[in-house]
């Protein structure tokens, strides 16, 4: 009991140094997080980064289309990663189409983290009836596939809307299309660990003083909670953009305009076998080994913060 | 007006509180004999206890595992609500109140957990832990009158104020249980509920604490109802006692009565089961027999299976407290008619 309470490092700086320690042991944690921070330092700063503005069709030349990447016959040294079928630079277009795709990735994650946390919390905490039917709405939710509930709505308000309108809040719908579809996994999350703190004598005490729910579940409860809501985090982060990516690809996501890493994955399949093999595969690579990176990141960190894994042999 | 005052700060009356076994219609389902029956199981914790606790006095709930001494501190406490009964503070009925309408009777009755090393938030320092409830109460209090309320309490549980900005974990279990007494007493109580709170400390940390307490009583004039199974805190500790069996009450008596004429023949045994020094030769009261569960509580007195004193009444006739001469109750057949030597 007391091993279990003095080693699940509590305190923030003892965390962190334990946080820090095990990251330095970590090579692939180590790479992981490099090649991460390239890719969303990378994104952040594409508008000075980009040699083009991938957006303004004024700037192709479509004299320039399917240019090689430079280190083949034929590549331009203007054109890093090659061009697409009208002229666009591709690297310009990969740099702003990762900074898309992981906004949307972590705005989707913000919308699931915040609906799950605060149901998990509620269905954990009062618990009876509301706890059965949170949780049946969330085994509802999850047996419809998420792609498929992105794909029923994306294509209704597409149809709805019309595609101009619905080009321009693109992004929003598919934030909150992914954010809403992929709650119940932080809401199941959360309210087992809710469940599991809920019996120790800390919220007893805090109950016998008077506090009202709302104020024990989030100054509280929630706090002991943040350790797994972190692990699935980010690989919820990867799961999103992998969505996203997915709907853009079918052409439901992201307008043509302003390409996501999906849509320039999709744009150049139809020129794959015309041997422009760039056009689809630098993205896609970008794509995998993003998602790649954070999940690895997500992997170590649920090492490190279960405290059972770690707790044994260190 | 004068008669007001006399009445006692803590009074429970017929306290029953069961817990279900059985939840939801499924559960309820049971095979018996070739046939599904629906059946709710419950188990039956606290059985119609009565008693009251004094101002300033410290009463001491003692009992074997499994008794409901503890469920006693939680229904008194509002962290149960009573199956049946009535809790009165200060003369004002608890148990049936909104948690807004018990936030003033909050502030006066405190509780003290039993394991220290679970009752402080670990994600809290313990400035922050002391602070809260003295800002949640007090909420127009100012930042130098809350820090010094703060600091005033630390140092009279014996913790530095200095140490404020550490967490829970990087004390031992004493510290540990005196910075939740702190906590407890930082909204100022006049009655606190310590729920069996050195039986997960040390023994040589044991004594500090108890003293701490007792001074708490002394210097703030506190009440304390004291849930411990151990015989000798009651005696360093109890001005009354009151002994539970299988969620019902034996015998409630001044300390030094029960101690020196215990009458329930429980206590007896419970008391002969004591260590003492000057004993060459114990003389342990053995006690045969089980405890029946508290989901089938049988009829009578609840003691009658390991009773050595147990008539055809005391299983069919549920024993009564009855006040006896020294003051003390006892609920026992035996006792009324005399029958004990």
């Amino acid at each position: 009991m007391s091993a279990q309470t003095s080693t699940t490092a509590r305190r923030s700086s003892f965390w962190q140094s334990n946080f820090v320690y095990s990251f330095r042991k970590s090579p692939v944690a180590i790479v992981s997080m490099i090649v991460f921070a390239l890719i969303a330092l990378a994104a952040l700063f594409a508008p000075w980064i980009a040699p083009v503005d991938p957006y303004d069709q004024a700037l192709f030349d479509i004299m320039d289309s399917e240019l090689p990447p430079v280190w083949q016959t034929y590549g331009d040294p203007r054109f890093l990663f090659g061009t697409d079928p009208q002229g666009r630079d591709m690297l310009s277009a990969i740099l702003y189409g990762t900074r898309l795709s992981l906004l949307i990735g972590v705005c989707a994650v913000a919308v699931q983290a915040f609906l799950g946390i605060s149901i998990g919390l509620i269905a954990g905490y009062i618990g009876g009836r509301l706890d059965s039917l949170l949780m049946r709405m969330a085994d509802i939710q999850l047996s419809f596939s998420t792609l498929m509930v992105a794909i029923i709505f994306l294509a209704v308000s597409q149809a709805i809307f019309g595609s101009d309108t619905f080009n321009k809040y693109a992004i929003f719908m598919l934030i909150v299309v992914i954010g809403v579809a992929e709650w119940p996994q932080y809401a199941r999350t959360v309210r087992a660990c809710v469940l599991a703190e809920k019996k120790k004598e800390y919220v007893d005490s805090a109950r016998v003083l008077g506090f009202g729910p709302l104020r024990i579940m989030v100054r509280h409860i929630l706090p002991n909670a943040l350790s797994p809501i972190f692990v699935i985090s980010t690989v919820q982060v990867a799961n999103a953009i992998i969505s996203e990516a997915s709907l853009s690809f079918l052409g439901l996501g992201m307008p043509p305009s302003q390409p996501s890493l999906g849509l320039l994955i999709s744009s150049g399949f139809d020129y794959i076998f015309s041997g422009s093999w760039w056009i689809t595969t630098i993205p896609g690579v970008v794509l995998v080994v993003l998602v790649l990176v954070i999940n690895l990141l997500g992997d170590w960190m649920r090492d490190v913060l279960n405290p059972r894994l770690y707790k044994g042999d260190k | 007006m004068q008669t007001e005052t006399r009445q006692p700060l803590l009074k429970i009356s017929g306290l029953e509180k069961r817990f279900e076994l059985d939840k939801g219609y499924l559960e309820t389902l049971k095979f018996r004999k070739g046939r599904i029956v629906s059946e709710r199981r419950e188990v039956h914790a606290v059985n119609g206890v009565s008693l009251a606790v004094e101002r300033g006095e410290a009463l001491c709930i003692v009992g074997e595992s499994g008794c409901g001494k503890s469920t006693v501190a939680r229904l008194v406490a509002g962290l149960l609500k009573p199956s049946a009964g009535q809790i009165h503070y200060d003369g004002q009925r608890t148990d049936n109140l909104s948690r807004k309408a018990l936030a003033p009777v909050r502030k006066k009755m405190q509780m003290i957990f039993q394991n220290p090393y679970a009752s402080l938030n670990p994600r809290m320092t313990i400035q922050q832990a002391l602070e809260e409830p003295v800002r949640f109460h007090n909420p127009r209090l100012s930042r130098a009158e809350l820090k010094d309320q703060v600091a005033e309490v630390m140092r009279s549980v014996g913790v530095d104020p200095s140490w404020g900005y550490r967490y829970p974990h990087e004390f031992s279990g004493g510290q540990r249980q005196r910075i939740a007494i702190a906590r407890s007493l930082t909204v100022d109580p006049e009655f606190v509920i310590a729920d069996e709170p050195i039986s997960a400390l040390d023994v040589s940390i044991q004594a500090q604490v108890l003293n701490l307490m007792l001074k708490a009583k002394a210097v703030r004039g506190l009440t304390y109802l004291f849930i411990t199974h151990d015989l000798s805190v009651v005696q360093h500790f109890g001005t009354r006692v009151a002994v539970l069996y299988l969620g019902s009450l034996c015998e409630l008596a001044d300390t030094a009565t029960l101690f020196s004429a215990p009458k329930h023949p429980y206590t007896k045994a419970l008391l002969s089961a004591v260590p003492q020094l000057s004993d060459e030769r114990p003389n342990h009261i053995r006690l045969k027999g089980e405890i029946p569960t508290p989901i089938n509580l049988p009829k009578g007195c609840p003691f009658q299976s390991r009773c050595a004193y147990a008539t055809s009444r005391c299983s069919a006739e549920r024993p009564e407290a009855i006040p006896q001469s020294d003051g003390s109750l006892v609920a026992c057949h035996a006792v009324e008619e005399g029958r004990l030597d």
